[in-house]
């Protein structure tokens, strides 16, 4: 092992820091190896033909990898119904998200208006309710829609948007965070961008769309990158209001998958490892934003 | 909704521009870029929240007819022997939890911290894996983790020689499983924000200290463990929330059991809300956990807003 020669004070814990370090590469690769072991436990199972399954000890490796669990937990356990589903449901709370929140996060940064401090008071005020405070009328809000799901003009008699797919994603769409964050960024943009183009006679959504969104973009894929995840990952609400096998989201049909059938571990880990694989490859391309994005969250102070 | 009128009062389009009640150009932009957020903060978070207190004064459930049943909700919590059990389970949860999560979360973040390490971004991806996976895939890996006749942990112990453990089928080791998983779920986070932090922390300092004889013991316990208190007090203040409201291990782990040993408030909230359908009691009991977390929740606003122009 070297260490890169930079010119430092001459200090007299250098010696000592030589040793830390022989000390520090083996005992953070145990505990980076310890994280990693639930991870890579769950593919081997996945991978393991059911043969080799009740092997004591078990085979760690195999010779004949297959890929049936997976396919089983596709199939028969219509996984792949429930990545539709959650797709479906990801992307479309992702992209309403950006709308509304840069809409709004560019409202409270750059433009003048009165009760603004106000607005943004309630704006952060609502994302500091706990989620559970709202669980139960929401779902009763849903399940009044009107005109939707049988319902009639006062929302009675049906189930509204219970079982359905904008009732898995309204709600979840407008985040006081996204907002807040958004906003800080706008921020730090100057001033005399949106000046110039006001002049020219530009209406405020053209300054907000051609001038100050392309100019936004890592902090917008920051927003995308935490809402994917926030709503392919939620559970408890798809949990609430879905009732019908087709609709449930991945999460969900994991969930459920577990108890509804006698244990199959080699199927049931396929089913983690299908629900974990997307946000895993998304966090692993984008990384540098996720860490930029929890960075902004947690310095202040 | 009250607090929407202002809003749309100013974003009623008035067609002659920036003439008449005296309104900008730039308010009524701004009255219709907030439009869509402030319909659905009012439609699914103001409304609910304010709503749920009055549920919480009814017999509400969907099947049978609504009858205003005053404080009743609220007396029969404090005679429901299993809503104290959940608060316990909540509290030892948290109380288990975070002392971990923030000394593990800081002794990496220091390690990793250290511009001489190398891999040091790798290992930063991989302490956060976790945390972009989803808690109920997290729960089935470590489901089969903790099978006390096939799973990995009584192997490996077996393996040198110790007897197997029941983990997550005995009342007694059951919750310190789910707080041992939790931890390694969510040390990667604490690191991430306090890694941030330390980068906030001048060099300087340290070979300022450094010069004048101080250890390196010395330098973390004056320098850098009080330059990162704000940053502490937002993770407990953050990871307290979270942590009283764990529900999905428990849903889909041990379902509150084995005998209630790991049932939760919001576990217990679904359970009454979503599964008797007393939705009255249901809303009680959130309210209750609302109130336990009201002022966590006014610190976190506090701390989050400290030094901007809100």
């Amino acid at each position: 092992m070297t260490i890169p020669a930079h010119v430092e004070i001459a200090s007299p814990h250098r010696r000592n820091q030589t040793g830390l370090y022989l000390f520090l590469y083996p005992v953070l690769s145990l505990v980076a190896v310890s994280m990693l072991i639930p991870f890579l436990w769950m593919f081997l199972t996945a991978l393991k033909p059911q043969a080799d399954m009740f092997q004591v000890p078990p085979l760690i490796f195999t010779l004949s990898y297959t890929m049936e669990n997976f396919t089983r937990a596709w199939t028969r356990g219509n996984f792949d119904r429930f990545l539709a589903n959650s797709m479906v449901v990801s992307t479309s709370i992702t992209t309403l998200n950006l709308m509304v929140t840069s809409l709004a996060g560019y409202a409270f940064a750059r433009l003048q208006w009165r009760l603004r401090e106000v607005f943004f008071v309630i704006v952060l005020s609502v994302m500091m309710l706990p989620g559970l405070i709202a669980l139960i009328p929401t779902f009763l809000i849903v399940k009044a829609v009107p005109l939707a799901g049988g319902n009639n003009l006062l929302g009675q008699n049906g189930t509204g948007w219970l079982d359905s797919f904008p009732g898995l994603i309204f709600p979840l769409v407008g985040s006081g965070f996204y907002v807040f964050l958004l906003r800080q960024f706008f921020l730090t943009l100057p001033k005399e961008l949106e000046d110039a183009a006001r002049i020219d006679g530009s209406s405020e959504f053209n300054v907000f769309w051609r001038i100050i969104l392309p100019l936004c973009k890592p902090a917008l894929a920051v927003v995308a990158l935490f809402s994917f995840q926030y709503s392919w990952n939620d559970f408890l609400w798809p949990l609430v209001i879905i009732q019908s096998d087709r609709m449930r989201t991945v999460q969900l049909g994991l969930a459920l998958f577990r108890t509804q059938t006698r244990i199959n571990w080699g199927v049931l880990m396929a089913g983690t490892a299908i629900a974990t694989i997307p946000t895993v490859v998304l966090f692993l391309s984008f990384q540098q934003y996720f860490v930029r994005g929890i960075a902004l969250t947690g310095i202040k102070g | 909704m009250s607090i929407t009128t202002p809003a749309r009062g100013e974003g009623w389009p008035d067609r002659k521009k920036g003439k008449g009640f005296g309104i900008t150009r730039q308010e009524r932009a701004a009255a219709l870029f907030i439009l869509p957020l402030m319909v659905l903060l009012t439609v699914f978070w103001i409304v609910p929240s304010l709503s749920s207190l009055f549920f919480s004064l009814t017999n509400y459930s969907v099947v049978s007819a609504t009858r205003w049943v005053g404080s009743e909700n609220y007396l029969r919590l404090v005679d429901d022997w299993l809503f104290w059990r959940s608060l316990l389970n909540s509290a030892y949860f948290t109380v288990g939890n975070i002392p971990l999560l923030l000394v593990c979360g800081l002794a990496l973040a220091i390690t990793l911290n250290s511009a001489r390490l190398r891999l040091r971004y790798l290992y930063r991806v991989v302490f956060y894996l976790p945390l972009v996976t989803s808690s109920i895939a997290l729960s089935m890996v470590w489901l089969w983790l903790f099978d006390p006749h096939l799973g990995l942990l009584n192997l490996l112990l077996n393996a040198v020689g110790l007897p197997s453990q029941p983990w997550l089928q005995s009342t007694q080791q059951a919750m310190p499983s789910i707080i041992f998983m939790s931890v390694w779920g969510g040390v990667g986070g604490t690191m991430l924000i306090y890694l941030a932090g330390l980068q906030g922390i001048s060099e300087q300092i340290y070979e300022a200290a450094q010069v004048d004889g101080a250890t390196p013991w010395q330098s973390f316990f004056h320098i850098t463990l009080p330059l990162l208190r704000p940053v502490t007090l937002y993770v407990l203040v953050t990871s307290i929330i979270g942590s009283f409201q764990i529900f999905g291990p428990i849903y889909a782990m041990t379902q509150g059991g084995p005998a209630f040993a790991t049932t939760t408030i919001v576990h217990q909230i679904y359970i009454n809300g979503f599964r008797y359908f007393n939705m009255g009691y249901a809303a009680a009991q959130s309210w209750i956990l609302f109130l336990l977390l009201l002022g966590l929740s006014i610190a976190n606003l506090r701390l989050m807003t400290r030094g901007l122009d809100v």
